[in-house]
């Protein structure tokens, strides 16, 4: 008795003939691309657009030097009076200032429920979108301790920030195995008359510390 | 809470669901808002793509060479998935489907589940069928959750509840969630959702997800969402069962560049969704440890051996086209009786039920081909229509009245003189139509009577339907041929 | 310039003034018009319904027909969209069955030379002033086919603001189909009454006297409709309103309006 596979590849090849990978490899190498992959602003541009883009989703955007990001962390979280974060493992001693932190310790979905605030860095921004991308590294965690707690405070560097979409795909193929989450500011939908709302599952509140590290 | 599922087989016709859909003022009013405000979003945000059309010929040759070696990338895809410790599973049918889905939830043990909106499971009709086996699947996209407890059916692929407006989802939560209280603003619902949904994230052990891309060269699954409900399906649980369109495998990584770019500037005119979610089998210590794929054909091999409607399947489900029609505009999703409405569903669903369903749907388009505008990947859905038409019509046979009528036509067009003919015919054959005018000339010099013709307030038969809104002006007395003879041969003429 | 007219079958028929309108403007910019007498229909009614094989043999006769011609002149963007979107491939089909090998290759060359008549206007002769003179308020609606069929543009609206006189007023739903599309008009009666219900209240809302466009198709829903109502709105193809001048609307003066009980 053939197999479901079977059938449906039986299928697939009487639909269209059948393929071979060579076919297939020389075929793909002739799809166009002529899309933008390059940047088209100068770095300072580049970095006011993430900027910008952050705040029309309504996060509180912080640009300091590196030796003023725990300072930062420690204002921050005063403000809104978070005692204690969930940090995953492999982040700066030094910007851990002024709360309890709390590496992940693989709880349970159960246990982060107890958590209001979780701190990382990221693998990188996209500006022309406002996207920050994390994936399964140190100092990101797994995906589900930015998931939890409603309170997401992201750390990262200027010179980790591209200017378009193409450009991160790029960059992220040699970790494209790992994990990976885009978020393009907090959790919304508009699915009651296409107004906007922020925040029905993931994090409603998103602030992002952005680190000088180049010369803008 | 099972509700009666959209089913082409045995859906009214188009025009018959259309009428009564037609009626419902408030229905037709929330539909035209929420596609108005998607399509002007979408309309700005591709406005500012200069390389919006590179794009989209890209994502056309993407996904119609993925088509074209469907094949070899399926294989490609079970081979990596599987070797990233997850688990491939193939289904001829929906039947083949449900089964394979049921006996996955059933070896965990629990009897219910938390599910990502999926036109797929809708497609399948997965949610009755579990229900029938004892498990019970728990929305959680909050449009999904709306038409699962108001016990309704989706309208839209990308926002299925925007028939309804914030007054009647206030109801049905007030109702379905016990808050007496609830308020009325899109906050207070979507808080109430939160709350009911939060405890179930954290404690149903299987998800139920369908995928947006297949990435056939890493294993790898792509979901893109608005509020978050997907991250908790697809990391939380022990275990994620996937139910999937073959046609959904993109070759490559690098494929995603420009289809992550179309799909959330067409769906919901947003730069990028909330969030997209890319991962590659399973990661220890990282989301679902048990990871099931559910390969689906269910019709879609059909579609691709027909040449020309195999574009359908270049679909990535942006619902751009739904948005742009015309007609979806007027009635909404319901009239199309398929998950899949407007004119994506108009192609789409037909050939899924291999033509032998939903024939009125070819027909449920004006051809006016603001769907091929606007799809991201460029796929020619008038043409399609027409050349569904045509199957259907050879269906119907040669002995349809309406086919004997064009059959006349048609031949009335192969001669000159049988054109003319008809066309003195059709004057004749109208005429005992037309309201004579009771012409009261006060002056008129010379005025060719052909100039003035009478109307026509009322069609017999198949034409009846023009009548009921609309006149019709009776024919003139002359044709311009006979115009252009009788000129010529006066002289007046310099050819 | 040498132009053969292609009038179209249901111009032929319903519409004899809009073909003379068309001559008349052709005449007045100094072209020669013919009409070859063997002409009928271009096909679309039967392609677009799902008659395939009834609209295949009216393409051989339509190339026999029109190909010695320098230009070709339609008077109807549909028919136009019809013959660009569909004859190269109705000829690859006919020559596969073996019928005419040659008629891919000769429908090739004919089809650069066949012009919706605002096209030939704007596009071909590059003219947009035709010498036109009609005093009225008057709004245009852009047909499917002509807007993404054909990509008309601004072309007719350039055409329509160069005629002396007349006072433009745009439609707020410039892109939306009016809800003709051929059969549909009748199979789905109730949602193309629905569609067309938007259109005539936005014409209403320009404060137009007249509608125009470059398809009588349309046309003809629109009138249908603002008629029943007695709106007192009337339609226009293009054609008609670019080949009216001051000693038509001289002799008009002189003609009282009949009254029509
Ligand atoms: S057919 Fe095109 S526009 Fe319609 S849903 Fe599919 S991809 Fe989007």
């Amino acid at each position: 008795m053939s197999t479901a596979r079977d059938v449906i590849f039986q299928r697939i090849a009487k639909a269209k003939g059948a393929s071979t990978p060579e076919a297939a490899h020389i075929a793909y190498a002739t799809i166009e691309r002529n899309y933008q992959s390059a940047p088209s602003l100068d770095r300072a541009p580049i970095i006011h657009l993430l900027e910008d883009r952050l705040r029309e989703y309504d996060a509180h955007v912080y640009r300091v030097t590196e030796s003023n990001v725990g300072e930062q962390v420690k204002q921050i979280l005063a403000a809104r009076n978070i005692q204690r974060v969930l940090v995953p493992d492999g982040l700066p001693e030094s910007w851990l200032q002024g709360a309890i932190f709390e590496i992940d310790n693989q709880q349970s979905a159960l246990g982060l429920n107890d958590y209001t605030a979780v701190l990382t860095t990221a693998t990188l921004a996209i500006a022309e979108t406002g996207t920050i991308v994390l994936q399964n590294a140190p100092g990101q965690g797994r995906r589900a301790i930015t998931l939890i707690p409603d309170y997401h405070l992201c750390i990262l560097r200027t010179t980790q920030v591209v200017e378009t979409v193409v450009e991160a795909m790029r960059l992220l193929e040699p970790t494209k195995h790992l994990p990976t989450t885009f978020f393009s500011g907090p959790s919304a939908t508009a699915d009651i008359e296409m107004t906007r709302i922020k925040g029905v599952h993931g994090p409603r509140f998103v602030d992002v510390i952005l680190v000088t590290d180049e010369i803008l | 809470m099972s509700r009666v599922p959209l089913d082409p087989r045995t859906a009214p016709s188009f025009q018959t669901a259309a009428k009564v859909l037609l009626g419902d003022a408030q229905l037709r009013k929330n539909v035209r808002h929420a596609t108005d405000v998607i399509q002007n979003k979408r309309r700005r945000l591709v406005e500012e793509k200069h390389d919006w059309q590179q794009m989209r010929e890209s994502g056309r040759q993407i996904r119609a060479h993925a088509l074209q070696h469907l094949d070899i990338y399926l294989a490609e895809f079970e081979r990596n998935f599987t070797a990233a410790g997850g688990h491939i599973h193939w289904a001829r049918d929906a039947a083949e489907a449900q089964r394979i889905v049921i006996d996955l939830v059933k070896q965990t043990g629990t009897s219910e589940v938390i599910k990502i909106k999926s036109m797929t499971t809708e497609e399948i009709q997965l949610n009755n069928a579990l229900e029938a086996a004892g498990v019970h699947a728990f929305e959680t996209d909050l449009a999904e959750l709306i038409i699962q407890l108001g016990e309704d059916q989706p309208s839209h692929i990308v926002v299925p509840a925007l028939h309804k407006n914030r007054s009647q989802v206030r109801e049905i939560f007030r109702k379905k969630m016990n808050l007496p209280n609830l308020g009325e603003t899109p906050q207070d619902l979507a808080e109430a959702a939160r709350q009911f949904l939060r405890e179930k994230f954290l404690r149903v052990p299987v998800a139920i997800s369908g995928a947006n891309f297949l990435i056939a060269e890493t294993g790898g699954v792509c979901i893109v969402e608005s509020e978050g409900n997907g991250r908790m399906c697809l990391t939380l649980p022990e275990t994620l069962i996937s139910v999937v369109g073959i046609e959904k495998v993109l070759p490559s990584w690098q494929d995603l560049e420009p289809l992550i770019q179309l799909l959330p500037r067409s769906a919901t005119g947003e730069r990028m969704n909330p969030y997209n979610s890319l991962w590659t089998g399973v990661h220890p210590g990282d989301g679902p440890t048990n990871m099931h794929i559910v390969l689906l054909d269910n019709g879609r091999t059909d579609v691709l051996a027909d040449h020309e409607g195999r574009q359908t399947l270049q679909c990535i489900r942006c619902g751009a086209c739904q948005n742009a029609c015309p007609v979806y505009r007027q009635t909404g999703g319901h009239a199309y009786g398929s998950v899949y409405a407007g004119p994506i569903g108009a192609i789409l669903t037909p050939q899924l039920m291999h033509m032998e369903h939903s024939q009125s749907l070819p027909y449920a388009s004006s051809l006016c081909g603001a769907c091929y505008e606007v799809c991201p990947v460029k796929i020619n859905i008038p043409e399609v229509l027409i050349h569904l038409r045509n199957k259907v019509v050879e269906q119907n046979g040669w002995y349809a009245p309406e086919s004997l009528a064009m059959k006349a036509v048609a031949q009335a067009f192969l001669s000159e003189k049988r054109f003319r003919a008809a066309q003195r015919l059709g004057r004749i054959a109208e005429s005992p139509l037309v309201k004579k005018r009771k012409q009261n000339k006060l002056q008129v010099l010379g005025q060719e009577e052909a100039q003035t013709p009478g109307w026509i307030g009322w069609l017999p038969g198949l034409l009846g339907g023009w009548t009921d809104t609309r006149d019709l002006q009776a024919m003139p007395k002359e044709t311009f041929r006979d115009w252009w003879e009788k000129r010529n041969e006066k002289g007046s003429n310099r050819t | 310039m040498n132009v053969a007219l292609f009038i179209t079958c249901y111009n032929d028929t319903l519409f004899p003034s809009t073909g003379k309108a068309v001559v008349q403007v052709l005449e007045r910019l100094g072209h020669t018009v013919t009409f070859p007498a063997g002409q009928t229909c271009c096909g679309q009614m039967h392609w677009n319904t799902g008659y395939q094989i009834e609209a295949l043999p009216l393409l051989p006769r339509f190339v026999a027909q029109f190909e010695h011609a320098e230009a070709v002149v339609v008077p109807s963007s549909s028919c136009v969209a019809m013959m660009r979107d569909h004859y190269p491939m109705m000829a690859e089909r006919i020559a596969a069955e073996g019928e005419d090998k040659t008629l891919p290759e000769r429908v090739a060359k004919l089809l650069p030379r066949i012009w919706e008549f605002s096209e030939f206007l704007t596009k071909k002769l590059g003219i947009t002033d035709v010498g036109a003179y009609y005093p009225h308020r008057v709004t245009y609606h852009a047909s499917c086919h002509g807007l993404r069929g054909l990509g008309l543009g601004d072309g007719p609206l350039s055409l329509l603001k160069s005629v002396r006189g007349l006072e433009l007023v745009e439609i707020s739903n410039l892109e939306q189909c009016c809800g003709f599309g051929g059969t549909f008009a009748i199979k789905n009666a109730e949602v193309s009454s629905a569609m067309l219900a938007e259109k005539t209240q936005a014409v209403l809302n320009t404060g137009a006297e007249q509608c125009t466009a470059c398809d009588n198709s349309c046309l003809m829903h629109i009138e249908g409709a603002l008629h029943r109502q007695r709106t007192g709105v009337g339609t226009k193809h293009i054609a008609e309103i670019l080949a009216h001048t001051e000693a038509d609307a001289a002799a008009e003066a002189n003609n009282p309006v009949e009254v029509t009980v």
